[in-house]
């Protein structure tokens, strides 16, 4: 891809020096904090203070538990970025579809983005929690045995779809713009060549919101994997028997209910690990498939 | 308008001029608290009536989240060298705050220095008991105490032909009820607990008077083997896997959420905090107040042992605030104060001249069941297995309990293997714990 | 589309519908139980339709029971919420336009270092690395300021990916015209840039005040003083899963007040990203 640029010697440092500046203060100097933690082994009060190389690492790996909770993290992140994203594309494609009301649907769709992740928690203990929710009632009543506190499947359809609803508007909003931005000619060429509304989609109007699905394929995967802390906490707190515990509720839990912090920083560091590793996978290769208009 | 008038006015102006100076020296202390609902309002109330009471101190409360995240503010706030005066910590952190010494000073030091005697004898035993080192120190300042109970719905029991007067008491007892009441169709659960690992495990240990784990329950020293594999916890938990299978038992969740089964009707019989009756009041349903379940045997029931918080002291500050936090202490343990707090909230008494007061005032008398809590307590010297569980990392141990319950409940194993997992996984955490430390 | 197909539209519709339905839901439910009393949603289940409560628990929750969290009115919490929220939004935004700005349209020595650098903190969130952060704060001394509620809040490269995604879009030949005509590059990045990314700047407006709307642990860490608390926390604070008693029916009532900025903000605002995205189209 060669770009046309400008040429400027101290500009684009300028440019950037309050987004490093930033980054640094409230991201590497904490996290070079985290590297030293998790070569550590303290009391939670730092009172005793012994270092020990990598055996943090070491217990980490070899924990049962933390496999786990990575195979949990996989199959939560894809379910949730893959439901969250297929959702949205179906009521965008849909609102483009219809005339009248578009902008009433719209704005009907995206008020679940405005709800805190500690509320909405709340919001679907009220609904689904088995010992007080109402739909957890009628489930049961129709005969269905609703228990995801004991039933890990159920857990985890609850934390899903609790993850997801929050994303569905944010998708939303994107793929819509995203359509609105496809050229109006373009799209009645097709339809006065014969091609119908389900061949437009395929052929037309899906690769050119490419780059938005990418940009939301990252965005969503990044939510599941990391900012879905809040909802699991509150729905169902990790459980059953650790059904719904993700690699992030996981260094939460040790490091801030378990208070065993070097467990939890070299829980950390394997996480930014591994986020350096899927973002250059992300750059190098998903990118390249993507085409900018 | 005589001189007088005028006179006794511009006093009286004065007065409140310099009152309202403020005054140089107020020296602040942050309380850091987890209290939310109404709880956090009676904390307002408490630091509100300290601070009209004298004008050297403030008591500033902050609301800091859940138990552990305040327990967490609290140690980040230590590690920066910027700790609040007083820090609530609940039952299960008080292992962790023993260990940290040096971090925290001890509040029978703090309210001997303030000028105050500390006198054990004037505390409700087996609170202060739980929150004392082994040699009898008073090392954070009860707050708020509860302990299980049994409570019943008495229209249900109605229904299925149960005798209301008399609630079932030992635990063969309850799952008899339980039967009787899904088979009568009464209700379509018979019987649900909060807190499987606080009601179930510490507290069962301790009033049926059987061993937790080794070295006192860990009150004798950190190093602790579980002991909870034990056929007397295999038979209990075997009993309630069974009556899970067809409904007749209903789990609602690791704490509390299971007293929404018990409001909704859903099912008969709940163990739950003396503290959740609040909530039983206000939905205005037909209840009634048992004793905790036991095991029949020799001698029991033993004693329960208490559940809650305490407030812990920072160590570190000047001797202003460490005056000031032995005055507040002091406010607090006043007789009046504990027998509004336990008459208004459900907590326990945390001095015998609060319940002595209480009782006298036949509160017990208009209020049945509000006594059965402190009886439980007081009724027996604790021994070894009944004076509280103290590890370095109880809350992780719950954790690792839950998750096997959770597995046996949900019948992926019986009770014997979720016991022994427990212990085993038990034993491992507890190593590593105090090898940290 | 254009064409008429009823058929096509009415299944759209429907399909819009059941969205709707599903995705407002929970709201819908939260408002329902704002109007119902104490009672009735602590014996569940709870209703669908709206109770006759809804005068009594708002005006209990206005004039009564909000004044009491933490001592610190509904007034105050919102605004605190608010300077947060559109502290993180803007700042957020002017460092990543600038940001992209220079990884986009500029060559430069330590240009993929830089990229790096700032991209590797796309995923991680501040739950993550939340106690090391906050030593950083006491270090610098900023708790209980604002500067300590948003600041940490804007080190992550969501933004700034977008812009990056969004500026490669731009067609070489503005870049190419834009330099013959002898403009510079803040003259470009003014002049040319900033109105082609309008509606970026809108969604991105929401996104940011959003998330910044509906931040709890680091509020929570980083004050003390309950003047400098947030909504979200003081609705936390009304609500005890365990011993106490909670008010629901006044939870609920602040959670609708909670919830309604943001979704105004978020309707406000798309109209206007929509109308701009149009006029720019046809």
């Amino acid at each position: 891809m060669s770009r046309v640029v400008f040429p400027a010697r101290v500009l684009p440092y300028l440019l950037l020096s309050p987004q490093i500046a930033i980054t640094a203060v409230f991201f590497y100097w904490p996290a070079s904090q985290a590297l030293w933690q998790s070569v550590l082994r303290e009391d939670p009060f730092g009172l005793k203070t012994t270092f020990v190389g990598l055996a943090n690492f070491r217990s980490v790996l070899a924990d049962p538990n933390y496999l786990q909770s990575a195979r949990v993290t996989v199959v939560f992140s894809v379910a949730t970025a893959l439901l969250a994203m297929a959702a949205a594309l179906w009521l965008a494609s849909a609102a483009e579809r219809v005339v009248r009301g578009r902008g009433l649907y719209r704005t009907l769709l995206i008020w679940p983005y405005a709800v805190a992740p500690a509320v909405a928690g709340m919001l679907w203990l009220f609904m689904f929690n088995p010992a007080m929710g109402t739909f957890a009632y009628m489930l049961r009543r129709a005969g269905y045995n609703w228990d995801p506190l004991l039933d890990p499947g159920q857990a985890m359809t609850m934390v899903v779809v609790a993850a997801a609803w929050k994303q569905i508007s944010y998708n939303f909003l994107f793929f819509v713009a995203a359509m609105q931005s496809i050229p109006r000619s373009l799209i009645e060429a097709a339809a006065i060549d014969g091609a119908g509304s389900t061949k437009r989609f395929w052929t037309i109007v899906l690769p050119l919101i490419a780059p938005t699905t990418f940009f939301l394929l990252v965005v969503n995967t990044v939510y599941a994997f990391f900012d879905t802390f809040g909802i699991i906490h509150a729905v169902t707190g990790g459980g059953p028997a650790r059904a719904t515990e993700t690699l992030v509720y996981k260094v939460y839990n040790d490091g801030f209910v378990h208070l065993s912090l070097g467990s939890s920083a070299a829980q950390s560091v394997i996480l930014m690990a591994i986020v350096i590793l899927l973002t250059a996978i992300q750059f190098r290769f998903v990118e390249r498939r993507v085409h900018y208009g | 308008m005589s001189l007088r008038t005028i006179l006794a006015g511009t006093t009286g102006l004065s007065l409140v001029a310099l009152a309202s100076t403020p005054a140089f020296a107020v020296t602040e202390l942050q309380w850091w608290h987890a209290m939310s609902g109404a709880n956090n309002e009676v904390v307002d109330t408490l630091a509100k009536e300290f601070n009209d009471s004298q004008a050297d101190y403030r008591i500033v409360p902050v609301f800091k989240g859940t138990y552990p995240e305040t327990l967490n503010a609290g140690i980040a706030a230590f590690r920066a060298k910027q700790p609040p005066a007083i820090m609530q910590v609940f039952d299960v952190g008080t292992g962790v705050m023993m260990a940290a010494e040096g971090a925290m000073k001890p509040v029978a030091e703090v309210l001997e220095e303030g000028g105050y005697a500390f006198d054990k004898s004037q505390y409700l035993p087996g609170i202060v008991a739980y929150y004392s080192k082994p040699d009898g120190t008073m090392l954070s300042f009860p707050y708020n105490s509860s302990s299980p109970i049994l409570f019943f719905n008495k229209d249900i029991f109605e229904k299925a032909g149960l005798d209301v007067a008399n609630p079932p008491k030992t635990w063969s007892e309850v799952f008899e009820a339980a039967r009787t009441i899904k088979s009568s169709g009464a209700a379509a659960c018979g019987y649900t607990s909060t807190w499987l690992t606080w009601i179930h495990l510490e507290n069962f240990a301790a009033w049926n008077n059987v061993s937790y784990g080794s070295n006192e329950n860990g009150l004798a020293g950190p190093n602790v083997e579980l002991a909870l594999d034990a056929p007397i916890y295999v038979e209990h938990f075997q009993a309630i896997a069974d009556l899970a299978k067809d409904g007749t038992f209903r789990y609602g969740g690791r704490t509390s959420e299971a007293k929404q089964l018990f409001l909704s009707g859903e099912c008969g019989i709940l163990t739950e905090s003396s503290g959740g009756l609040g909530d039983i009041v206000k939905a205005g349903m037909n209840y009634g107040i048992g004793q905790l379940p036991f095991v029949e045997g020799e001698g029991r029931p033993q004693n329960t042992i208490p559940g809650g918080a305490s407030l812990w002291v920072f160590g570190g500050l000047d001797d202003a605030q460490y005056k000031g936090v032995a005055e507040f202490f002091n406010f607090l343990s006043q007789t009046e104060i504990q027998v509004r707090l336990h008459q208004q909230s459900g907590y326990l008494p945390v001095t015998l001249a609060a319940y002595e007061a209480t009782k006298a005032s036949g509160f017990y008398e208009q209020n049945p069941g509000r006594e059965t809590p402190i009886t439980q307590m007081m009724g027996k010297a604790p021994t070894e297995n009944s004076r509280g569980v103290r590890l370095a990392n109880l809350p992780q141990v719950r954790d690792i309990a839950n998750e096997e319950f959770e597995a046996m409940l949900a019948g992926s194993q019986d009770a014997e293997t979720a016991l022994k997992k427990l212990v085993e996984r038990g034993n491992a955490a507890i190593r590593e714990a105090v090898g940290s430390q | 589309m254009q064409e008429n197909r009823p058929l096509a539209g009415l299944v759209a519709h429907l399909v819009l519908v059941l969205g709707v339905l599903i995705v407002a839901f929970p709201i819908w439910y939260t408002f329902v139980a704002s109007t119902h009393s104490l009672q009735t949603i602590l014996s569940p289940p709870l209703p669908l339709v709206p109770g006759d409560r809804f005068l009594d628990n708002y005006g209990e929750a206005l004039v009564g029971g909000i004044g009491q969290i933490g001592g610190v009115g509904i007034g105050r919490l919102l605004f605190n919420t608010a300077v947060m929220a559109t502290a993180i939004a803007v700042g957020k935004i002017v460092i990543s336009i600038l940001s992209a700005y220079a990884i986009v349209f500029f060559r430069f020595p330590g240009r993929m270092v830089f990229f790096w650098l700032i991209f590797i903190t796309l995923m991680l969130p501040v739950e993550v690395r939340i106690l090391p952060t906050y030593k950083v704060m006491v270090d610098l001394g900023l708790i209980d300021t604002y500067t300590g509620l948003t600041l940490p809040l804007m080190a992550s490269a969501t933004a700034t990916f977008l812009f990056r995604q969004f500026f490669l879009t731009i067609p070489p030949e503005l870049v190419e015209a834009a330099r013959i005509d002898g403009a510079g590059p803040m003259k470009f990045l003014r002049d040319i840039l900033l109105p082609l990314s309008k509606t970026n700047i809108a969604a991105l407006f929401v996104i940011l005040f959003i998330y910044g709307w509906t931040q709890y642990l680091w509020p929570l860490l980083i004050t003390s003083d309950s003047r400098m608390s947030t909504i979200v926390i003081a609705l936390r604070k009304m609500v005890s899963f365990t011993d106490a008693d909670t008010p629901w029916h006044l939870v609920m009532v602040v959670a609708i007040l909670a919830i309604l900025p943001p979704v105004m903000v978020v309707v406000l605002m798309q109209r206007w990203f929509v109308k701009g995205l149009v006029e720019t189209e046809k």
